[in-house]
């Protein structure tokens, strides 16, 4: 009884805490480029960052150093959920444009 | 040109390495290379489909549904892989001894072939529909006859490396063969099942556990061709979370122990089955 009481109590803060928690960020892409190409982000807090891309082309954003890997159709948004990040700077690319698309998150 | 080229080989490698490892693993069996060319026909028609509704896919479940996908078609090769190495292990010797006494490939029913051709199916659809995805982005876009040809060019570079590993594992005697391929399969279905998790924490479904539990980029990172290549064959990651870590570790204790319970088995009931010859005699 107190271990279900337990898990419900569980079940129900979690993801409260999480809305609470979570700070959101937008990067847009235009003409193969991020917008703003270096975005600075408070560190260890959990994150959404919304990318918004504004081509008429798909674009996939990727990051080894956040280890995000994601398909933004054109002129649509996608959203992922990252961090608590440690201080520092994270770079990140369009990988269907990579000669043009790149972009640093900075964590402080 | 090089761009493109780059780009569609990186997509291609992943696909081709995992078709080489299938292709290995069902070594033997009589009709393989139709399952498995089968399972690469599924594979880029669904890959165009999947291109096709990127964006509602991309859309589905409050914008997760693009990682939910990904995750779940990982995860799906990742039993396929498992059951494939589990079902080996109560019969690879049976198999390797009617290999070496048929002297030409075994007939093994449809069961194990059929696993083979989802895993070969799911990870060219995955792969392929982001290669679709960027080619149809070049198209669209007003893409030069150069781009198109480092498109193919890519392609091709990533097949032939797919070429490579497989040819590489043939060079393995028969022997050892299964047993090789058997961990190459289990430790390709441990990463799996770590990138699994890694869209999961992306969409915000898991928690990452550990945010960094080592950081090994300066040494080997994951952005470089062997990286890459080790990504796919033994899910390397330079800087894994906590959970990507527990997924793959998890993925190997739970194959190894099933492959462990049913090879065990499959021993007795051999001896067994032979006492009981032996008897009369």
């Amino acid at each position: 009884m107190q271990v279900q009481q337990g898990l419900l109590s569980l079940a129900l803060l979690v993801p409260l805490g999480a809305i609470a928690q979570t700070l959101e960020f937008s990067l847009t892409i235009k003409n193969h480029r991020f917008v703003p190409p270096e975005l600075t982000v408070p560190a260890g807090k959990k994150l959404k960052l919304v990318i918004d891309n504004q081509d008429a082309t798909p674009e996939e954003f990727e990051s080894h150093a956040l280890r995000l890997e994601k398909v933004i159709p054109g002129r649509s948004k996608g959203s992922l959920k990252l961090g608590p990040l440690k201080p520092g700077r994270y770079g990140f690319v369009g990988e269907f444009h990579e000669s043009t698309a790149k972009g640093t998150l900075l964590a402080k | 040109m090089l761009g493109s080229a780059v780009v569609v080989f990186r997509e291609t490698l992943e696909a081709a390495l995992i078709v080489a490892i299938v292709m290995g693993a069902s070594r033997g069996v009589a009709g393989r290379g139709r399952w498995i060319a089968g399972g690469v026909v599924l594979g880029i028609a669904g890959a165009l489909i999947v291109a096709a509704f990127a964006g509602a896919i991309a859309e589905a479940v409050q914008g997760r549904g693009q990682e939910i996908f990904n995750a779940t078609v990982l995860l799906v090769a990742v039993a396929m892989l498992a059951w494939h190495n589990v079902w080996m292990s109560s019969h690879a010797r049976k198999h390797v001894a009617e290999m070496r006494h048929l002297g030409h490939d075994v007939s093994v029913g449809a069961k194990p072939m059929s696993a083979m051709l989802a895993v070969t199916a799911l990870a060219v659809l995955r792969e392929g529909a982001e290669t679709v995805l960027f080619l149809y982005g070049l198209i669209a876009s007003g893409g030069t006859a150069g781009l198109l040809l480092g498109g193919i060019l890519g392609l091709i570079g990533g097949a032939g490396i797919g070429v490579l590993l497989y040819f590489g594992l043939l060079r393995v005697p028969l022997r050892h063969f299964f047993t090789v391929t058997g961990i190459v399969v289990l430790l390709l279905a441990a990463g799996l099942a770590s990138s699994a998790a890694g869209y999961l924490v992306q969409a915000g479904l898991l928690p990452p556990l550990i945010d960094q539990v080592w950081n090994s980029s300066g040494v080997l990172s994951s952005a470089s061709f062997v990286g890459r290549m080790l990504h796919v064959l033994i899910g390397y990651n330079d800087r894994p979370t906590g959970i990507e870590l527990l997924f793959y570790v998890a993925t190997l204790v739970t194959i190894v122990s099933l492959m462990r319970i049913v090879g065990a088995r499959a021993t007795r009931d051999a001896r067994e089955q032979a006492a009981k010859q032996g008897a009369p005699a």
